[in-house]
């Protein structure tokens, strides 16, 4: 077997040193019952690195891919073109086959990188300071909602219909035992600005409220001007939370940090990561510096070692799970470190210039494309402002016509109906995304079977 | 060479010579590296894009003016930082990685390959479920394997690591007193348990109490059985336990509790120790979780991402969270999503991610099982166990080993400290020794049971002459601490960094590079 070096001769020798007749011998704490004496049934036996990967390339075949269709699929994961060079980065062994950096004197390279890092989206998202990365955008978010329980002493959450639903269901799952009350509403379906309910959140914040929790752009891809929103919070003593789940926009449009958001969670898979089907993907945490003994996660930070050179180490660990048990912060241990490494590169490789170059194209190619969609028969764009991602609306129940769709090729979109399958009101919409991979062909493959969908 | 002038002040210790000997602070391979922040600039990028068509914007005036303050790299530039960085790490691919606890076992390259198939990278999580078949299948196959290999019949796929797989399962078993009316609250965890399982508890709204360990290192049977009551939720208890032994009583253990009304919990990070061996089914487990960064090899990427599926018991199956995978009556596969877990799945607790959890993850994963098979699994926990107890009796004459004269030991091989009492040494002094020899430490003051532990977990994929090689480097640095403790006071010598001032870090914390105008 490839991956075992141990000899039938070395197995002999080492039992011999143990002082054991067999290796039963070093299990012999096992009660007998549980004891199985041979190759668990219903299982194949070992495999050549060929048969492996004839089985797993047989498997992969038999889906479509984003890259060998017209692909317009967003809603909290986005496709995007990765430079070849940051799979390479992410793949040097050193970066792959370490370990959590616990031994810091030989972990300067997953450090440095960690705090790159931290600066980069703490930057990225306008605020003070940034851990080194939660599991997901959705666990972020609840997460910084735990926190802002915690700095406020106050359990009511109030969560923008906007956001997306399985970020808010994922609040709801994690909240229900920890005594934190959410409170949310169904998204408006209304032209001009779709998901959009600044007013009606800044009317419902009351003296128990911990936190808004608002995403921008929001689920339906509108994008609005948080900072009447964060004054009202900070008005009421109450922390203003901002989700990012298309990391790419804050190359063009104002930051959750310059409108005044406390604490900014995001999902930062569209730099670095690509789509993976779900993951793994990155949570991006971010928040101001008075608040970070609250925060959750690992923070990585710079000091000197014993002969005065500048070196980084994880730090104010006594938040963390390992040090404070169940009085944690988070119960979080192991993060996104490979993931945050490849983001962390990829951003390094666009530099600021190229953010912006990619944001701006990402909008202008959602504006052609909103316009040429909105002109076919039957279908209204809803989207004001948006970055790129918008919302059609059909007239007719949207995810028969995404079925459709994909049948002749097209991955088009995403229905409300998959996503609030409960709220009739919302059935007949569909949000896309345009980022800088679809081109033209794809444009005009995505208009004529919509056309020819909707005929 | 360039450094932070407004972060920590760089100071030169007279008579070190550790800093500057050469112009440009590098030694020959050892090459200093600035931050991305001293060396790149505004305008530089390493990404050649189309030219933005002109149309006119749609911000809303939201359009983002001022500098953000990113600056970028040529290719180059980028390919040379990222490489020069990842030689100041120590890695599995570079030797023996003995971190108790973490299971640092190779990570084949196939999985990599793998996962990096178009098939199953280059999908999205919401595209319609008739155009991922083999992906939901990849997950099924996956999920099956996990439930034979446990002897458990169900499996939760989604969370994304090993402590969100210990909210899975105690979520399931919250949910299912709730669904019970039973209002016990109370979880019974050893103090030799991951600090991840108390943290966890609490998050589900229980009370933790601790449960003593006995003198051979197992849970203390008589303590736990005499708490057994109608408060008691749930026992949350880690086997092979984390001073690297099996708990014999697992079985009555879970038969008392159940008797009593509550669920057994297995955390099963140390699940590499008896993969193929034992089934903790069998031993009356209710829900236990799975690292596949561990047992099944997905690499830890410097931490993380992990995997943390969760196998359950028919008791806890049907409050597993959405989304998962079921197969059809048309005989194709379906995501079990909210708008079918009303019919499909009524008693779920609701979802725990995003999406379907850590598909990369699991793509690995699946490629390491298949490789090995279950004939090879097996061979992986005898020689994991060989491996680990090889190291237990090549030092237990030197290095103070707690629990050696209870038996054997699992996978991983436990000791103290105490045999440098009177040095003024300490477990720290002897791990920093480890790394200057070539090697990455064993796991330092854990598990908290025993004082100054140090917990060391080969693995099966390390051969005789890599453990002879550490054996005889452990038995020298011991051997001369013993003789010499002053000589050792100090190590790393030859780090990249030498000991780092982690009391400076915490005391006023500088977690990003600011610049003269920030």
């Amino acid at each position: 077997m490839r991956y075992l070096p141990l000899s039938t001769a070395d197995r002999s020798a080492m039992l011999a040193t143990i002082g054991a007749a067999s290796i039963d011998d070093l299990f012999i704490d096992v009660p007998a019952q549980a004891v199985l004496d041979g190759p668990i049934a219903g299982l194949p036996n070992h495999a050549s690195e060929m048969a492996v990967e004839r089985a797993l390339v047989k498997m992969a075949g038999k889906n479509a891919t984003a890259s060998t269709t017209p692909f317009f699929i967003g809603c909290g994961a986005y496709k995007h073109h990765v430079p070849a060079s940051v799979d390479m980065v992410i793949q040097r062994g050193e970066f792959l086959t370490a370990y959590t950096p616990y031994q810091p004197e030989i972990a300067q390279g997953t450090l440095q990188v960690l705090f790159e890092f931290q600066t980069q989206v703490a930057r990225l998202t306008g605020m003070e300071v940034a851990n080194a990365s939660m599991y997901d955008g959705s666990t972020a978010m609840t997460e910084a909602v735990f926190m802002a329980r915690r700095i406020t002493r106050r359990a009511k959450c109030i969560v923008s219909a906007g956001v997306h639903p399985h970020y808010t269901a994922v609040l709801n799952t994690l909240t229900r035992f920890t005594g934190d009350v959410v409170v949310t509403g169904t998204p408006s379906f209304t032209a001009g600005a779709p998901g959009d309910d600044l007013a009606s959140l800044i009317a419902s914040i009351d003296a128990e409220t911990s936190c808004v929790v608002v995403q921008n752009p929001n689920l339906f891809g509108h994008i609005a001007d948080l900072t009447p929103l964060a004054d009202a919070c900070h008005k009421a003593g109450a922390l203003l939370i901002v989700v990012v789940t298309e990391i790419v926009s804050l190359g063009a449009i104002k930051s959750p940090g310059e409108m005044g958001a406390d604490i900014v969670v995001g999902e930062g898979q569209s730099l670095g990561a690509g789509l993976l089907f779900g993951g793994p993907y990155l949570g991006l945490f971010a928040c101001r510096e008075k608040h970070v003994r609250q925060a959750p996660g690992r923070l990585c930070g710079e000091t000197v070692d014993a002969s005065g050179k500048r070196g980084f180490v994880l730090t104010l660990s006594t938040r963390e799970q390992h040090i404070r048990r169940e009085k944690a912060t988070s119960n979080i241990c192991t993060n996104s470190g490979l993931i945050a490494l490849a983001f962390s590169a990829h951003l390094t490789l666009l530099g600021e210039k190229g953010l912006r170059h990619l944001a701006a194209l990402n909008h202008a190619r959602a504006v052609q494309l909103a316009d040429r969609l909105g002109r076919v028969p039957g279908v209204t764009l809803l989207n004001g402002p948006f970055f790129n991602e918008f919302t059609l609306d059909l007239g007719r129940e949207a995810r028969p016509v995404v079925r459709k769709l994909a049948e002749k090729g097209v991955l088009a979109g995403v229905s409300l109906g998959r996503l609030w399958p409960g709220e009739k009101a919302l059935q007949n919409g569909m949000i896309v995304a345009v980022t800088e991979t679809a081109t033209d062909e794809d444009f005009d493959a995505f208009e004529d079977v919509l056309d020819e969908v909707m005929a | 060479m360039a450094m932070n002038d407004v972060g920590r002040p760089t100071r030169l210790v007279a008579g070190t010579g550790a800093v500057a000997e050469t112009f440009t602070g590098n030694k020959a391979l050892m090459l200093e590296e600035p931050l991305l922040f001293e060396r790149g600039s505004l305008d530089t990028s390493g990404v050649d894009l189309p030219a933005v068509p002109p149309v006119p914007d749609r911000l809303g005036g939201l359009a983002r003016d001022a500098v953000i303050g990113l600056p970028g790299f040529s290719e180059p530039e980028a390919v040379r930082h990222y490489t020069r960085l990842s030689r100041q790490n120590y890695a599995i691919d570079l030797g023996i990685f003995p971190l108790g606890s973490c299971t640092m076992k190779h990570n084949p390259r196939l999985n990599e390959k793998m996962a990096r198939l178009p098939g199953f990278a280059d999908i999205h999580p919401l595209q319609p479920q008739s155009t991922v078949q083999g992906a939901l299948e990849l997950i099924d196959t996956l999920a099956n394997w996990l439930m034979k290999l446990t002897g458990m019949p169900a499996v939760a796929m989604s969370p994304k690591a090993g402590a969100h797989g210990e909210l899975c399962g105690m979520l399931a078993i919250r949910a299912a007193l709730d669904a019970k009316n039973d209002p016990r609250r109370v979880v019974l965890v050893p103090e030799s348990a991951h600090g991840t399982n108390p943290a966890t508890a609490a998050f589900c709204g229980f009370s933790v109490e601790n449960i003593p360990a006995n003198a051979r290192g197992r849970v203390d049977l008589d303590a736990l059985l005499a708490r057994l009551g109608p408060d008691v939720a749930a026992v949350m208890i880690t086997n092979p336990n984390t001073c690297g032994l099996f708990e014999p009583d697992l079985k009555t253990i879970a038969d008392a509790v159940h008797a009593a009304g509550g669920y057994v919990y297995c955390d099963g990070a140390n699940f590499n120790a008896i993969v193929g061996r034992v089934r903790p089914g069998d031993l009356g487990v209710d829900a236990m979780h799975i690292n596949l960064h561990k047992t099944f090899s997905t690499p830890h990427g410097g931490g993380g991402p992990g995997s943390g599926p969760v196998v359950l018991s028919a008791a806890l199956a049907p409050f597993a969270p959405i989304p998962f995978v079921r197969k059809t009556a048309k005989g194709t596969l379906e995501l079990v999503e909210e708008d079918t877990a009303g019919s499909a799945s009524p008693d779920s607790f609701g979802r725990m991610v995003a999406f379907h959890g850590q598909m990369g993850m699991f793509v690995r994963a699946l490629s390491y099982m298949m490789s090995h098979g279950a004939d090879g699994l097996r061979q992986v926990a005898e020689d994991a166990v060989l491996n680990a107890n090889y190291i237990l009796t090549s030092l237990k004459d030197i290095y103070s080993a707690p629990f050696a004269a209870s038996g054997p030991c699992m996978h991983e091989a436990l000791f103290s400290d105490d045999f440098l009492d009177g040095t003024g040494l300490s477990t720290l002094d002897l791990a920093k020794a480890m790394i200057d020899e070539g090697f990455h430490p064993m796991t330092m003051y854990f598990p908290l049971v025993v004082h100054g532990a140090m917990l060391v977990e080969p693995t099966e994929t390390e051969s005789k002459a890599n453990l002879d090689q550490l054996i005889g480097a452990m038995r020298h640095i011991a051997t001369q601490m013993l003789a010499d403790p002053d000589a050792w006071r100090a190590a790393p010598h030859f780090a990249p960094r030498r000991r780092l001032d982690e009391t400076l870090a915490a005391r006023k914390p500088v977690l990003g590079w600011k610049n003269q105008a920030a």
